[in-house]
């Protein structure tokens, strides 16, 4: 594409914008980012209507209906036992409703990922605007242990650690409570996912603070909380929002993938992992039940990822048109 | 160069070092008892007693961790219910496999190579080949298919992927037999007719997101001051893409390829999980099922030393193919 044919170097002749209202309005013009945008907030809507839902619809989440289901424990009917009650139809051997299963799935999923995208987030900009400003021996500490953090193999780390946690309050038979396992899963996506945002918001504060404002601002007397609260920190909220942005998809993934496992969240709370790891059982007989947890967990992960970059693009101005 | 590798290393020891020593902690301090949780069954008082004795976990904990890493390095003595001598690399005794774990892990860990090896090869074959061709005219029609096609593949959960790819080739097709692992010296065929659902999963994923990799590189090298001159001085196209702007384009993607191996060779745990086979990765799941402590510390162990030595082997590399990084 010529300089002269890009659709962006209009924008030099309009008046001048804030920031924010330029990349607000590159946004709302880029049609993915509307579209993913979209879907995403039906998703969370979904999420947060669950209980809803199940009233409207009727069926609760751990009901069974063993009566539906022919003597080999197979729903009947198309599709695993699509019809006008069962939606999505139901699940083979226990005979729970999948449609309403998924809803709920939804929420588990977006509880944990937004929750642990929060907090590794809030940690990585704190540790990261520290280490980026102090410099010197602090700088060199935390790089290391930021270091160390990534040098862990996050998967197997995240699953080892999730049991022997869980074993430390709960004995072999106790009944593990789904708040814990969730709590349990956002503490360990927390304590090695950190690292990752610290590391991207240091390499920014080292590339602002010796810039002229800053020196400016310092020379004048300001304090550190004042540089580093009003002078550099507004420069960090396009980079800290992307990372944020991109983390969800990344602990979507991450969550539904070690529940597969058996070891994140775990029966009866609904889940897409526990769902997808289930339904591979019935691979040869019941093939929709492996299709839909997997679709709706693809097309969630896809629209939360082509977000992330639509508003990368809009965020960065030197950014071309289309994803990187 | 050799003074280099050296500093290099000797920052990898000491990474290694500290993974070592919080692994340790987190799975011989967090339990309530250690050895209870490893000796599961038909363990009296005493007996507890003997392997606590031996594990040094009667002791300060700096004992026990000692005396695991010189399991590892001299080997150490364990109770005869334990399999007596331990010979390094000793990584402890396992009560559930009832062997030592080194035995579990020499079993598991071809599985694993012949897995993630042979993928990586078809990984950066096609992320590179998309990537390519999609950057060579960015916004045509290729390029929007291809820039799709990555993001859905990066999106993919690879134990869906799998899930349709056994459905598909094994079950309905019934072209590739239920994947299972024979090792290559024994018979080449049985090898990769076992293996390569599991390669084509594997790759699947990562092409996706090398391709994207590959294809933003591309295009930020194709805007830079060299490759105007190079244009400038009337080189074809094609000699100013494949050659001066690829060999600018391809280094961190050799970064990402090293580091990517390394994490796999860990364990491709939701991989071998999906395709029931017996790596690195599905013995650790197995481990965590089954409170198998020492396993458990093994494998996460070996996997961070591979991280850690994939970290060298790519600075070692870029050091030696990027003129920049040897100024520094």
């Amino acid at each position: 594409m010529k300089p002269g044919e890009h659709p962006r170097a209009r924008t030099g002749t309009r008046p001048s914008r804030s920031p924010g209202r330029l990349a607000w309005r590159r946004l709302r013009a880029d049609r993915t980012a509307l579209i993913t945008g979209g879907i995403m907030v039906a998703l969370i809507a979904v999420a947060l209507a669950a209980p809803l839902i199940e009233m409207l619809y009727g069926i609760g989440p751990s009901e069974q209906f063993q009566a539906e289901l022919d003597d080999f424990g197979m729903p009947i009917g198309p599709a695993g036992g699509v019809s006008g009650q069962h939606w999505l139809g139901l699940e083979p051997g226990l005979g729970r409703d999948i449609f309403i299963r998924l809803v709920y799935g939804l929420r588990t999923s977006l509880v944990v990922a937004f929750a642990a995208a929060v907090v590794t987030t809030a940690v990585g900009v704190l540790v990261g605007l520290l280490t980026g400003f102090l410099g010197r021996w602090t700088d060199g500490v935390i790089g290391a242990v930021i270091d160390f953090a990534l040098a862990m193999p996050f998967l197997i780390v995240a699953l080892t650690v999730v049991p022997t946690l869980t074993q430390r309050f709960y004995g072999p038979r106790d009944a593990v409570p789904a708040s814990f396992q969730v709590f349990s899963l956002v503490l360990v996506f927390a304590v090695f996912g950190w690292a990752i945002a610290a590391r991207l918001v240091r390499g920014q504060v080292l590339s602002i603070r010796s810039r002229e404002f800053v020196d400016a601002a310092r020379v004048s007397g300001a304090g550190l909380g004042h540089i580093l609260g009003r002078e550099i920190a507004p420069n960090l909220i396009a980079p800290i929002l992307v990372s944020f942005s991109l983390a969800l998809p990344a602990y979507i993934a991450a969550e539904a993938g070690l529940s597969f496992l058996g070891i994140g969240i775990l029966e009866p709370t609904p889940d897409f992992g526990r769902m997808i790891d289930r339904s591979l059982g019935y691979l040869q007989t019941d093939p929709a039940y492996v299709l839909f947890p997997g679709l709706l967990l693809f097309v969630m992960v896809l629209a939360f990822n082509m977000f992330g970059d639509a508003l990368r693009d809009a965020l960065d101005p030197r950014a071309e048109a289309g994803p990187r | 160069m050799i003074r280099f590798l050296l500093a290099r290393s000797a920052r990898a020891a000491l990474t290694l070092v500290a993974v070592s020593m919080v692994t340790y902690a987190m799975f011989f301090l967090l339990p309530q008892d250690p050895v209870s949780a490893m000796c599961p069954k038909n363990c009296n008082a005493e007996r507890l007693d003997r392997v606590r004795h031996d594990l040094d976990l009667d002791g300060p904990t700096v004992d026990g961790y000692l005396g695991y890493m010189k399991g590892i390095f001299v080997g150490r003595e364990l109770d005869s219910a334990q399999g007596g001598y331990c010979e390094a690399p000793c990584l402890g005794y396992s009560y559930v496999n009832n062997e030592p774990v080194s035995r579990t892990i020499g079993r598991a860990l071809p599985v694993t190579i012949s897995i993630v090896i042979p993928a990586a090869a078809l990984w950066l074959a096609f992320g590179l080949g998309l990537g390519l061709t999609s950057a060579w005219r960015p916004g045509s029609a290729l390029d929007r298919a291809a820039v799709a096609v990555s993001l859905a593949g990066a999106s993919l959960p690879l134990y869906f992927v799998g899930g349709l790819l056994l459905l598909i080739f094994t079950y309905r097709l019934g072209v590739v037999p239920v994947p299972h692992y024979t090792p290559l010296w024994r018979s080449p065929v049985d090898w990769a007719s076992g293996l390569v659902l599991a390669w084509l999963a594997l790759a699947f994923l990562f092409a996706a997101i090398y391709a994207r990799l590959s294809r933003s590189q591309m295009l930020e090298t194709m805007s830079e001051d060299f490759i105007r001159t190079a244009r400038a001085k009337g080189l074809p196209p094609r000699q100013v893409y494949g050659r001066h702007a690829l060999r600018a384009a391809i280094t961190p993607l050799i970064t990402v390829l090293g580091l990517d191996i390394g994490a796999a060779l860990g364990g491709t745990v939701i991989t071998e999980v999906t395709f029931g086979l017996r790596g690195m990765g599905r013995t650790a799941v197995d481990a965590v099922h089954t409170g198998d402590l020492p396993t458990i510390m093994a494998t996460v162990l070996i996997a961070a030393a591979f991280i850690v030595i994939a970290n060298v082997v790519v600075d070692a590399t870029y050091h030696l193919i990027d003129p920049r990084a040897r100024a520094q």
